[in-house]
């Protein structure tokens, strides 16, 4: 076919495409279904085994929109058992994905507060006194306990260490050379159609606006893409999923309530750093209780470090940057990571409350798939296996209802869809790991012995749910009694505010936590981070994604955790009293939108976080 | 008598230049260190020549746009997931070092190559196009070689604006110093045009655009023949990083003047 060119005159009126199938956000759940699926596109002759609805005599038309500037963008320091992977790929070569490298060494430990800055509960400090007094006994130079095993349900030794970014290019470039289905990335969606309590497709976002979403030049209505099936995979903070959610409400007895925000480094090592590719070490005590982490090493000198800020986490200064700082900075840690380089950075929201905030997998035209779709299983610490094993059982189920010629009603998916899911190991664990966190609202050495209630008895015994409720309502005066008189809080935040600083940094040093001795190499400024962790992306002509919905609501809220939390810095202190959003730093990792202390209804709070393009776009990621 | 324009766009690819490269040495010679792994972008230079294309085309009925890209299968296919949905093109794909440390004539030779095999390009109407810098560690001359293999006789560097003109001629507004620009008359094609950034906006991303290219992009792919450079004598002496960019110091309470001071210091030294 030539490519005669049409005239370039963009269209002011919105226009419309119809396809069989579209798909929403290019993760590895979309991986997953687009993988199976494709590799039944074909018949044995190499002609399509599936003609179109939506263009006769044509084959099957698969289209995929991611909202990031390309498809390897995603955010995980990732080990994972891969048993879904290695289902899809039974002769799976991991030397084919880069920075992929099988398990080789695995180890959990407890990681004491070198700086004794940390808020700790009598219980922790009771256990830290004590392996302090056993120290020259067990060997602790390090300010470390590495635990004499790690529970099966933990444990991660017959995995791989990935790079979510890396794999999911790996998987992008056999899907799209195909031919046979697209996927764009830098194409945000900004809604599901829903028509008859039906999705009948998707909206693509505006372009062509300004930061208000008002219409500049070169206007381009989003363009509705019409589709029989609409696949949901754009994650725990996408619009479409949330916007389904919004729609058809949850489940009786589901509600999202526990979340997180991941952030992380890849560091290149120093050349004698002694890491071995391979080595998995989990952690938990440091830099706060509540905070886990992690450090994966890859191949190429590359190893992931990070760490997980639960929402369960009562502090009102819950920022991550400078812990992660802190946490590379443990001695422990530090052994192999001096002398390193910052090479990527990223954040992302995970979506914690698991099967207790699975939505409706299907109905009439969609279906859900991904961390979206409560599939993350918070016992095991594992999410990427799980989508990507959610988006194989969706494409069987289409598989199936194509060849029966039969239509994608809610009914046909959840006899092909949802029944596959509800009789896999998916499901099982997924059981098995709903109630698991139910004691951390109430204490983490509390939450710590209910995960090993729930993960050793499969999910049969598990501590009574305590709702959180509202878990960001925690004020400064009440987190940091004791230790800041109010007196003193009152002065820092004028300071803040007065000096446009982060309040959490005055906070972390009153506290005690010593100040980061920058190296500009890995040690560098949360700006820096921006600049020197891959590109943060935000191509004009799209508006603002981060709305604060009500002004007067922020006005009078003090804590402002949306500022603390954000991950780019990207949300400041505005004038008279409401944030300001800068685009062009926001990483998208959504923590605004949980991080809101105001309530709304039907809404988590006071920030809109709509689709937008771009964000962080680093390979190594 | 055809009417419109023949455009073929010469389009590299180049690692993200918002990333962070690092030369090192490699068997085959000067490399990027993990470069399959960096993200891959279209030139930006080739960028603009290529949306400018895109707009002359769309403004001179009958016009067809090819892109001729040389470089690493996956990544061309990685980078065509990104443009395709901007503007119509018809892709030429020649599957072959892309890293920027190749001979530019031995360069030229597959691209000129390339374009000749372009079944029904007529060379009368024919532009080429192309940027007249580049993202990439080539030397910048691969355009001009092009067009000398090509026989193309007006060959403008540097192009902000080309203006079609009643009679068929082009008016041509070239860079040169001073932030002026050297204005020239051509009587229309075959020319060879380098271009600067030129005047207009990335385009907006269409998904009837994208749908479109991708029944000619994919297949273009998977014929792109495997090649490789001639022979060259080429040899690189020394390959260096550019120089450091980013200095983190920390410094409370400077003033504003301070900060500048500081700052011209800093360039005075570098």
């Amino acid at each position: 076919m030539s490519a005669e060119v049409p005239d370039s005159t963009l269209p002011s009126e919105r226009q419309q495409m119809d396809v069989d199938i579209a798909c929403v956000g290019f993760g590895p759940a979309m991986g997953g279904f687009l993988t199976t699926l494709l590799r039944k596109m074909l018949n044995p002759d190499g002609t399509p085994r599936f003609e179109s609805h939506s263009i006769p005599g044509a084959p099957l038309q698969v289209i995929c929109y991611e909202r990031a500037e390309g498809l390897g963008f995603g955010v995980s320091g990732a080990v994972t058992r891969g048993r879904g992977i290695r289902s899809s790929f039974p002769d799976l070569d991991l030397s084919q994905i880069p920075m992929a490298v099988p398990v080789k060494k695995e180890e959990l430990i407890y990681l004491l507060d070198p700086s004794r800055a940390s808020r700790r509960s009598l219980a922790l400090r009771t256990i830290d006194r004590l392996i302090r007094a056993f120290g020259p006994l067990l060997r602790l130079p390090l300010q470390a306990l590495e635990l004499p095993f790690i529970p099966g349900f933990l444990n991660k030794h017959d995995g791989f260490v990935l790079s979510l970014g890396q794999f999911n290019q790996w998987v992008a470039e056999q899907l799209t050379s195909s031919g046979l289905l697209q996927i764009w990335p830098g194409t945000p969606v900004s809604q599901p159609l829903i028509e008859d309590q039906a999705v009948v497709g998707i909206r693509l976002a505006d372009q062509g606006t300004d930061l208000s979403g008002s219409p500049e030049t070169g206007f381009l209505p989003g363009m509705d893409i019409r589709a029989a099936l609409t696949v949901v995979g754009d994650g725990p903070v996408g619009a479409v999923g949330r916007g389904i959610d919004s729609h058809f409400g949850l489940p009786k007895g589901h509600e999202h309530s526990e979340w997180a925000l991941g952030m992380k480094m890849v560091i290149e090592l120093r050349e004698d750093s002694g890491l071995e590719p391979g080595t998995v070490l989990h952690t938990l005590g440091f830099p706060e209780p509540e905070i886990f982490g992690f450090l994966y090493a890859h191949t190429n000198r590359l190893a992931s470090v990070g760490i997980f800020i639960p929402s369960w986490f009562r502090s009102p200064v819950r920022t991550a940057y400078r812990y992660l700082q802190h946490f590379v900075m443990h001695p422990y840690l530090w052994r192999y990571l001096k002398g390193g380089t910052l090479k990527s950075w990223g954040a992302k929201s995970l979506q914690e409350s698991g099967r207790l905030a699975e939505p409706y997998l299907a109905g009439n035209g969609f279906a859900r798939i991904g961390e979206g779709s409560g599939s993350t299983n918070v016992l095991r610490g594992s999410g990427i296996d799980e989508a990507w094993t959610t988006g194989t059982q969706l494409a069987e189920a289409v598989v199936e209802l194509l060849e029966q010629n039969q239509p994608f009603t809610q009914h046909n998916l959840e006899n092909t869809y949802v029944r596959r899911r509800r009789a896999s190991w998916l499901e099982q664990e997924s059981l098995t790991a709903a109630h698991s966190r139910n004691g951390f609202q109430k204490g983490v050495v509390r939450g710590l012995l209910g995960m090993a209630l729930a993960g050793f008895t499969k999910g049969h015994l598990a501590l009574p749910r305590h709702r959180s409720s509202n878990q960001n309502n925690s004020s400064l005066e009440d987190a940091f009694a004791g230790r800041i008189s109010a007196e003193d809080l009152k002065r820092m935040k004028t300071e803040a505010a007065s000096r446009g600083l982060p309040l959490h940094d005055l906070i972390m040093n009153r506290c005690g936590w010593p100040e980061i001795p920058y190296d500009g190499k890995l040690l560098v400024s949360h700006q820096d981070a921006l600049l020197m962790g891959g590109s943060v992306q935000a191509p004009p002509g799209y508006a603002n994604h981060v709305v604060f919905v009500r002004p007067e609501v922020c006005r009078e809220c003090e804590a402002k955790l949306c500022v603390e939390m954000c991950s780019g810095q990207a949300i400041t202190r505005g004038d008279e009293g409401v944030p300001q959003f800068d685009r062009e730093k926001c990483i998208f990792c959504g923590a605004c939108l949980w991080n809101c202390s105001a309530p709304a209804e039907g809404a988590p709070g006071n920030v809109d976080f709509r689709a937008g393009a771009g964000g962080l776009h680093s390979a190594l990621n | 008598m055809a009417t419109g324009y023949h455009i073929v766009v010469c389009g590299g690819i180049v690692p993200d230049p918002l990333q962070t490269l690092e030369p090192i040495e490699t068997p085959a010679g000067p490399g990027l260190k993990n470069e399959m792994l960096l993200p891959a972008v279209l030139d930006p230079w080739s960028g603009h020549a290529l949306y400018e294309a895109a707009n002359l085309a769309a403004h001179s009925p009958g016009s067809k746009v090819w892109l001729v890209s040389l470089g690493a299968k996956a990544k061309l296919q990685q980078v065509m997931m990104t443009i395709a949905q901007k503007v119509s093109f018809e892709l030429i794909a020649i599957d072959g070092p892309g890293s920027g440390f190749t001979d530019a004539h031995a360069a030229a030779e597959l691209l000129a190559a390339a374009i000749q095999s372009i079944a029904d390009l007529d060379r009368t109407r024919l532009l080429l196009f192309g940027g007249w810098e580049s993202a990439s560690r080539g030397a910048g001359v691969t355009l001009q070689l092009i067009g000398a293999r090509l026989g193309i006789q007006d060959q403008f560097l540097g192009v902000d604006q080309l203006t079609s003109q009643p009679d068929g001629s082009f008016e041509i507004l070239e860079r040169i110093e001073g932030g002026r620009h050297q204005v020239s008359l051509c009587q229309g094609p075959p020319a060879l045009l380098g271009w600067a950034t030129g005047n207009l906006p990335e385009p907006r991303n269409n998904p009837q655009v994208g749908m479109a290219n991708m029944r000619t992009v994919m297949p273009a792919l998977q014929r792109a023949k495997t090649s490789t450079l001639a022979q060259s004598a080429l040899r690189y002496q020394t390959v260096r990083p550019p120089q450091q960019q980013r200095h983190t110091r920390v410094v409370k309470d400077l003033t504003a003047e301070g900060v500048a001071q500081e700052i011209v210091e800093w360039i005075a030294t570098d």
